[in-house]
């Protein structure tokens, strides 16, 4: 169906070009789901995009052959991939609340498809067709008003409202909870069964591990390795992708190093539980927390105890109150009611005033500090801040794994990786007895996201800082947590030990979720 | 939108209010600051007097004011010896005419130009030209135009409210600096708008680039515009004083002028409240643009 050698799209960035994609052969028959994996960079978005014309603004493409249905494209202008959009192609993005043009109803988005092309069909079948329920009332409506597994439908809707034999899906679950993933993931494993050809491009292994037939692994532009799905991730030939799928972290890899990383001298390896006669020191305790806004109720009763050196996970759903409760448990806003004691004092109903001194000891990381930081400090800046006065900045930076050279850049001359290291850094600057972690790897590539990790690993076994450790991702939660708590609309459904919870989950919601996990069956060794 | 209302009406009352202590804070007694440059007699003296209860109390004299304006009296004008509504109200007309031409003109001209200068030559060679129309004082503008199309070329008549040749010119004049604006403002939201997700997914349809534009980036492009509505306005009265005055035009702009060289105040005190009143409504209206044009600002 389309075949491509030798694949090269440039920019140009100033006076220089960038090379984003750098000699990618790819090969896609009638019938198959293929699957593009790599990090962010790795040209895998703009490999996809070149096959509907559309590699970006000022992009220069070559090839030494590019085939669709058998016909060279090589010389075809914009009016000739205009005819090829939607009808050969169909793209689906990542969010449909950004994907799908937000001033204009769901309706009249898939009927733009069906109009350009003039395709038989009609908006209200579409939509049945993705298992949309209430097709003809949903049609009427903004994508801000469908929750977000009815939007990506309605995204999916418009990119086969034409009938077009090739669905490209870049990233198509990647900003959804994990049971509306599953079921979008559910959806386009129905449509690879009856037969269409499907381009998947993700960074998550697991999510193409349930529906490729055949992967190519992209690192800088280019395909490093490439098999099919099942003995490319049991056995990957390559370092690279050897990394990758040892990176993900699950409920497999508990006690072991996800990155390949020198572990520093200073480091014990062994970072199971917390250390030994510590166990009954509560730096946390938090009783029936409870927080609403107007008459809608966002926190109902929550319980909570962190004890010295000990890792709490607290997951759920967007929208299930985790982040207020990071927020009530920090202080940053008062509870309706209930109360949070802090190293065995009280910590609600405080003035601030009288809270600062206290401060100190407990610390936040967000998930993106790009805007946790002034952008105008620099690095020394900004952890000398944390450290008050006291000098020792390179050491607390070597600590996190970070040299001297970054001192004198500003957050946004940092990667993403370097900027949660220096979020961690300051968070330890004032040797914190908690530090709370709000989705810290959400936004991470797979391999800085092990890196990171293994690095409050790290923290967590040598100064027996503990952690409240917030995330949606059940497989970074088992991998690092002692205790789990699941919330679901505000409440605390489930809580224990990690391995009970997620092995023997009692409450069929935390069944639900942990069904609904695609997990990288290859790995588990 | 009943807020918006309340708010409007707050915004009424204060500027009623403030023009009224103007008034009162006038050098000199009350009288000679409403008589203005006018006839000085013993008998106007007395009409004022009754007229704007100035031998009561001051709250009586305030709430009165308050109560006629509503009703929408305005009083007299004695330097004019003419209802104040009745001076406005004649030289509304025109003034309405000239900007309401420039208004739709100058939005006209900038989708034009935020449309069709996409490619980088036209794009820089629009800027430019807008750079220079925002910074160049409109009479300027005016003068330039007069001396080339009236009195070189002859097409248009130099002075004059009569007909549609005449209203051209000045028209024109008012236009352009708000276009200059309207297009920088429009073309930096369209190039936003061209970088959100949602148009790689209308380009991935097949949809072509005029209609990628028109269809999906203008209309997020039309928020930030209709935000400068009352700005616009502002542009639109203050350009009409001095470009009736250089074109010769009757209208409200040359009734302000007059009325505050000479002093007369009952006619000053009611373009105030008539001011605030036509920007009360247009960004009333703005606002219902708002909810027209962005269904997620839509309460449902």
């Amino acid at each position: 169906m389309i075949s491509v050698r030798d694949l090269r799209v440039t920019f140009p960035v100033g006076r220089t070009v960038v090379e984003a994609v750098r000699g990618v052969d790819l090969d896609i028959a009638a019938g198959e789901c293929v699957a593009l994996v790599g990090e962010s960079g790795s040209g895998k978005s703009v490999t996809a995009r070149t096959l509907v014309g559309l590699a970006g603004r000022g992009a220069t493409v070559s090839t030494s052959r590019f085939e669709i249905d058998g016909k060279d494209v090589r010389g075809y202008g914009e009016r000739d991939w205009k005819r090829l959009r939607g009808s050969f192609a169909g793209l689906v993005l990542q969010d449909a609340l950004v994907s799908l043009d937000p001033l204009r109803t769901v309706g009249a988005e898939i009927g733009e498809v069906l109009r350009i092309h003039k395709a038989p069909g009609d908006v209200v079948s579409l939509l049945s067709a993705v298992h949309v329920p209430e097709p003809s009332r949903r049609a009427k409506q903004y994508p801000h008003q469908l929750s977000g597994g009815l939007r990506q439908r309605a995204l999916i809707a418009s990119a086969i409202a034409a009938g077009p034999p090739l669905l490209i899906a870049d990233e198509p679950t990647t900003a959804l909870d994990v049971t509306v993933q599953a079921q979008i993931l559910d959806l386009l494993a129905e449509r690879r069964a009856a037969g269409e050809t499907l381009l998947l491009i993700s960074h998550d292994l697991a999510v193409v591990s349930r529906l490729a037939d055949r992967v190519l692994v992209m690192k800088d532009g280019r395909v490093i390795e490439s098999g099919d799905t099942a003995s490319l991730l049991a056995a990957p030939a390559h370092p690279y992708t050897r990394e990758l799928v040892r990176a993900v972290p699950s409920a497999a890899s508990r006690g072991r190093r996800l990155s390949s990383t020198a572990v520093p001298d200073s480091v014990a390896l062994d970072a199971e539980g917390p250390p030994e006669g510590a166990a009954d020191s509560v730096v946390i305790r938090a009783e029936g927390l409870r927080k609403t806004y107007g008459r809608h109720t966002v926190v109902d009763g929550v319980d909570l105890v962190v004890r010295r050196g000990e890792i709490v996970g607290l997951v759920g759903e967007s929208g299930s109150g985790k982040t207020t409760v990071a927020q009530l448990v920090f202080g940053l806003v008062p509870p309706t009611s209930g109360t949070v004691a802090f190293e065995g004092a009280p910590w609600t109903g405080l003035k601030e005033r009288r809270r600062r001194p206290r401060r100190r000891r407990l610390q936040f990381i967000s998930q993106d500090p790009l805007s946790a930081f002034d952008p105008r400090w620099t690095v020394r800046r900004i952890v000398g801040e944390a450290l008050a006065g006291k000098s020792g900045a390179v050491p607390l930076l070597e600590r996190v794994g970070l040299s001297a050279d970054v001192l004198d850049r500003y957050p946004r001359q940092l990667s993403g990786g370097q900027r949660q290291r220096v979020a961690i850094a300051r968070a330890l600057a004032p040797r914190p007895s908690l530090i709370i972690c709000d989705e810290p790897v959400s936004a991470l590539d797979v391999s800085v996201q092990a890196q990171v990790l293994d690095l409050l690993a790290d923290i967590r076994a040598t100064d027996g800082t503990a952690l409240l450790f917030i995330s949606h991702d059940l497989g970074v939660v088992h991998h690092l947590a002692d205790r789990v708590l699941v919330m679901r609309d505000g409440s605390v459904v489930e809580s224990g030990p990690i391995d009970d919870v997620f092995h023997h989950p009692q409450h069929e919601y935390t069944r639900a979720l942990l069904d609904a996990v695609p997990t990288l069956e290859v790995s588990q060794r | 939108m009943l807020r918006r209302l309340a708010t409007g009406l707050v915004v009424l009352w204060a500027a009623a209010t403030a023009a009224y202590l103007a008034l009162l804070a006038a050098p000199g007694d009350t009288v000679d600051a409403i008589i203005g440059d006018g006839a000085d007699t013993p008998l106007i003296r007395a009409q004022i007097i009754q007229e704007w209860h100035l031998d009561r109390p001051a709250v009586v004299q305030y709430l009165d004011f308050l109560w006629r304006a509503l009703h929408g009296d305005l009083g007299r004008s004695y330097l004019l010896q003419r209802p104040v509504a009745e001076v406005i109200g004649g030289q509304l007309a025109p003034t309405l005419t000239l900007a309401s031409s420039a208004g739709v003109l100058g939005v006209v001209l900038a989708l034009v130009l935020a449309i069709t200068t996409r490619r980088p030559w036209a794009r820089r060679v629009s800027s430019t030209l807008e750079l220079v129309l925002v910074s160049t004082p409109p009479f300027l503008i005016g003068i330039i135009l007069l001396s080339v199309f009236s009195f070189r070329l002859g097409l248009f008549p130099v002075s004059g409210g009569q007909g549609f040749a005449s209203l051209v010119l000045p028209a024109v004049t008012l236009a352009l600096p708000v276009a200059g604006v309207l297009t920088q403002v429009l073309r930096d939201g369209v190039d936003r708008a061209l970088d959100e997700p949602f148009v790689v997914t209308a380009r991935a349809r097949g949809l072509g680039e005029r209609a990628v534009l028109v269809r999906h980036a203008l209309r997020h492009a039309l928020l930030p515009a209709v935000t400068l509505i009352g700005w616009l306005f502002g542009i639109l009265l203050g350009g009409a004083v001095i470009i009736e005055t250089v074109f010769g035009r009757p209208g409200l702009g040359q009734v302000t002028l007059n009325a505050v060289t000479s002093e007369d105040m009952p006619v000053v005190l009611a373009v105030v409240v008539f001011s605030a009143f036509v920007y009360v409504v247009l960004n009333t209206l703005a606002d219902l643009a708002y909810l027209i044009i962005d269904p997620r600002l839509r309460r449902s």
